[in-house]
């Protein structure tokens, strides 16, 4: 129709000029061009080569609609908000067209009402006040003749209806939920569903409405009758009492779905309406949760669906799926329970990968409750570890960790080393972590533990979390006989790569503690390696000038440095890189070196001791130094551990003694249980501080020089970062 | 609960976009992008499944996703629903667009943005699973847009006052023609 191209104002001109005798008088309405079609539109959008042509031709089209909404044009609105909409999908603005869809939503025509609608679920939402405008609307529509505008109503109540609206509304779909036409029962049970989600208090007033949906025949409401049903049972315990005695109900006609024979009506791939099957399942299983009458009613269907179900298409294995997660949730017989898991493992050999993943999923909510049945299928799990797809990678390697236990720890630990070895960076943090965690449960043997971290570090070392370099620290200091090979290995590890920031921080750390188990040669776990002393201070000095090497790991590198003065012969080499460092741009490893450096010249007799070795540290649940430090004179007896190690009960009478005099008889002692995260990096220096800022004085009066076998009190201050401020008090 | 459906191409230009919860404007623009990104980048034979993005939702929100041809159908659903249950609605859907354009493929969802959604609507209501019969929607599809045609549908109006003009056969009308809001007054009878 050539006609289309021109514009109506156009034709009236050419009816105009034809004939002289005849006259046309058209009143026009219609000042300006009609506006072009939503097809034109897309049709010139796609013609846009560039993003910048595109957003040309829209910012035109809607100058041209605003226009067109000024003039109120009831004629094109539909068509200008279509357009709207359209260009809202492709992202530009389109809040100005609102207030028109309210006024399509008010119009007459069957049309302006569907654009409308549409344009107020997209465009609109319940922070806009605009909104509560459509509620009158919506409640005529309701009640309208055409089934189709009670649909379009009902709709869209159901997508964006606030709060206000469903309260006021929540009677007419109440009343349509009883309607004999299905077409608008089944909306309504879910419009039904979000009222009951907005005003939770609503759901009683459905109640007497629920009473007959499941006789229904038509599918599609005994569909969403089920939804309405399973939301209540969700959100109200009362309901769900109430609504136990459809079992019956609901297992007959889950029994003539399968028992039907073919239905062209519902069948998808042979099976009859599997969409229904596996409502009705999941709501079984709310219903049979903590039931054992229900549960009893439901175990001859279960079995029978879990048993006669066609596996070859996805439709069947939906359904089989979710029997499975409701014969593991409800109060199953153990029969059932062995079925439904050999299900679960017969998934995860097909060939299809969502059945897979979907299998994995399961298993891994299973794994609590029948960690026995799951452990038979171990095998196949820890092969989906090495499958090409992530999805089922991550689902494996949880599932995994979750089926560890002492038996099969060696095993399962090589499997899932050499995942963490050729996984992607996404999973090497988790995994690492999961490994820590398992190894800690159940090592074997303090070897094996220590050789595993050891693997976990080289292989994965920038992955590792932060807090687990001192939880390791912990754990290498309570491995006594385990120190020689374990700094043996942390130092050859470091020859190789000094990268990996968390190994670094737990080798120099480690070789600052026993080092001169290192250059001594006593590792009796294997081959003792020969290292000298100036080996050892190039290593760590080679940490302290790298590029790789963090601030954190320099700290550790500097007092690494620091500790072996006390276990080297030689300690030169060591003042002068002190002393150098004392003029470093980082402030922290400056504060360091310039108390180290006071250390080596004004307090070179407590040298030894603040630099002793630690002690085996008690790991207590406790909390942090600082909450028993601010409140010096009242213990805080549950931040401490009871069981205090003898050997350094002695030492710190003298403490006691001196707390004493302060006038705090109950204070507890906080010396020997410092929790392991925070004694080596900020250490109890804070609660030192505080304590030494008291008790400073006492401690120059009485003791002006440390005895022999001083307080442990002092070596957790070695590894304090600024042992200035204390010792600054003495000098005083 | 459906929280969002996404329709979108090869080059990840949004075809169908219908979020069931609200989200300003640039941010369902993120959205896509951001599904797009995940999802072009699966192989493709992995499964359908994948843990959604940050923007859209916590660790209870899964991507389930088909690809046909040119197009990719996205649902981002929570763990009511089945995954493998919303693989196969994806698949009825498809199918009853098919049904309803007959053949369907890109082009009709690009310049019919608005029958899909109608479709759509008739599937999945507020989030929620509304029918899964393919003939019963589209039944219903067909019975509205009768409807709607009957009234003379979107483009109607100039359409079919330009087509009264040219086709007039002056001798037959009645004096006063009045098609909407356009008098024609015909005082001599003639022809045109």
């Amino acid at each position: 129709m050539t006609i289309d191209t021109k514009s109506y104002g156009d034709v009236i001109t050419d009816c105009h000029e034809r004939e002289d005798s005849n006259f046309i008088l058209v009143s026009l309405r219609l000042r300006m061009p009609a506006p072009i079609r939503l097809r034109e539109l897309i049709r010139t959008i796609r013609t846009a080569r560039t993003q910048a042509e595109e957003r040309e031709m829209i910012q035109k089209e809607c100058a041209a609609i605003r226009s067109s909404f000024r003039e109120e044009d009831n004629t094109y609105r539909c068509r200008n908000v279509a357009k709207l909409l359209y260009m809202h999908m492709l992202g530009y603005p389109a809040h100005f067209g609102q207030l028109e869809c309210l006024k399509l939503i008010a119009s007459q025509k069957f049309t302006d009402k569907r654009i409308g609608y549409l344009g107020a679920m997209l465009l609109l939402d319940e922070r806009q006040d605009v909104h509560l405008l459509m509620t009158n609307c919506i409640k005529n529509d309701l009640n309208h003749s055409t089934q189709y505008v009670q649909g379009l109503a009902l709709c869209t109540l159901g997508c964006m209806g606030s709060s206000e609206m469903c309260r006021d509304l929540a009677g007419e779909v109440e009343k349509l939920l009883k309607t004999s036409n299905s077409y608008l029962r089944k909306k309504a049970a879910l419009c039904a569903v979000h009222v009951i989600r907005k005003v939770p208090e609503l759901m009683e007033m459905f109640l007497p409405a629920t009473k007959n949906l499941l006789s229904e025949k038509n599918h599609g409401v005994l569909h969403t009758s089920v939804v309405l049903l399973t939301e209540m049972c969700e959100r109200s315990p009362d309901m769900l009492s109430h609504f136990r005695k459809l079992v019956p109900q609901l297992v007959r006609i889950l029994k003539n779905l399968i028992m039907s024979g073919y239905s062209p009506e519902h069948d998808v791939s042979g099976i009859s309406d599997p969409f229904l099957q596996v409502r009705i399942l999941r709501l079984l299983r709310i219903l049979g949760r903590s039931d054992d009458d229900s549960s009893e009613a439901m175990n001859d269907i279960l079995a029978q669906v879990a048993t006669n179900t066609e596996t070859s298409k996805n439709v069947g294995n939906a359904i089989l799926y979710e029997t499975v997660l409701t014969i593991m949730d409800i109060k199953s017989e153990s029969g059932l329970r062995v079925l439904a898991i050999n299900i679960l493992g017969r998934f995860l050999l097909n060939n299809d990968k969502n059945i897979r993943y979907v299998a994995l999923t399961s298993l891994l909510k299973t794994v609590q409750t029948d960690h026995n049945a799951v452990q038979r299928h171990r095998s196949t799990i820890v092969d989906c570890l090495k499958d090409l797809d992530v999805s089922i990678k991550r689902r494996a390697m949880e599932l995994s960790f979750a089926l560890v236990n002492g038996n099969n720890i060696r095993g399962m630990m090589k499997e899932l080393l050499y995942f963490l070895d050729s996984c992607d960076p996404e999973f090497k943090a988790d995994c690492a972590s999961g490994v820590f965690l398992a190894a800690e449960k159940y090592a074997p043997s303090k070897r094996w533990h220590i050789d595993t971290i050891m693997r976990v570090l080289t292989t994965a070392g920038s992955y590792v979390r932060d807090d687990s370099v001192p939880n390791l620290i912990q754990l290498i200091t309570n491995s006594v006989e385990m120190h020689a090979y374990t700094v043996q290995r942390l130092y050859k590890a470091l020859l190789d790569d000094i990268s990996q920031q968390p190994l670094v921080q737990v080798s120099s750390w480690c070789i600052g503690e026993y080092g001169d188990l290192l250059v001594s040669g006593q590792c009796e776990e294997e081959e003792p390696i020969q290292v000298t002393e100036d080996e050892v201070l190039d290593v760590l000095e080679g940490l302290l000038v790298s590029n790789m090497s963090s601030p954190v790991t320099r700290g550790y590198s500097l007092t690494a440095i620091m500790k072996l003065s006390t276990r080297f012969s030689g300690v030169n080499r060591i003042k002068k890189v002190v002393s150098i460092y004392g003029s470093s741009i980082d402030v922290e490893l400056q504060q360091r070196a310039v108390e180290y450096n006071a250390l080596f010249k004004k307090y070179d007799h407590m040298r030894p001791a603040l630099l002793e070795r630690m002690p085996i540290m008690e790991k207590a649940a406790s909390n942090g130094p600082t909450e028993v430090a601010q409140t010096n004179g009242e213990a805080e007896p549950s931040a401490l551990d009871s069981k205090s190690l003898p050997s350094v009960t002695q030492p710190t009478s003298q403490a006691n003694d001196l707390l004493d005099l302060l006038g705090g008889n109950d204070v507890v002692p906080v010396i020997q249980t410092a929790p392991p995260t925070k004694l080596l990096e900020e250490s109890c220096w804070t609660c030192w501080g505080i304590f030494l800022c008291q008790v400073g004085q006492f401690l120059l009066l009485s003791h002006p020089c440390p005895s022999p076998s001083p307080p442990s009190c002092w070596t957790a201050l070695a590894h304090s970062p600024s042992l200035m401020t204390s010792l600054q008090l003495f000098h005083r | 609960m459906i929280k969002a459906i996404l329709i979108f191409n090869n080059h990840g230009k949004p075809r169908l976009i219908r979020f069931y919860q609200y989200f300003a404007e640039d941010m369902q623009q993120q959205i896509i992008r951001e599904t797009f990104h995940l999802v072009s980048k699966r192989d493709d034979n992995v499964c359908n499944f994948l843990e959604g993005g940050s923007l859209i939702g916590g660790s209870d929100y899964k991507l389930i996703y088909r690809h046909y041809a040119t197009l990719y159908f996205v649902f981002c659903v929570d763990s009511s629903e089945s995954e493998l249950g919303i693989l196969d609605l994806i698949q009825v859907f498809v199918e009853t667009l098919d049904k309803c354009f007959e053949n369907v493929c890109e082009l009709d969802l690009i310049f019919h943005m608005d029958k899909v959604h109608y479709i759509l609507q008739e599937v999945v209501m507020g989030g929620m699973v509304l029918e899964t019969n393919m003939n019963e929607i589209v039944a219903q599809v067909e019975l509205q847009t009768r409807m709607e045609k009957s009234e003379g549908g979107l483009s109607a109006a100039p359409a079919r006052a330009v087509s009264a003009v040219k086709n007039m056969n002056l001798p037959e009308i009645p004096r006063n023609i009045n098609i909407g809001d356009i008098n024609i007054k015909v005082p001599n009878l003639s022809p045109f």
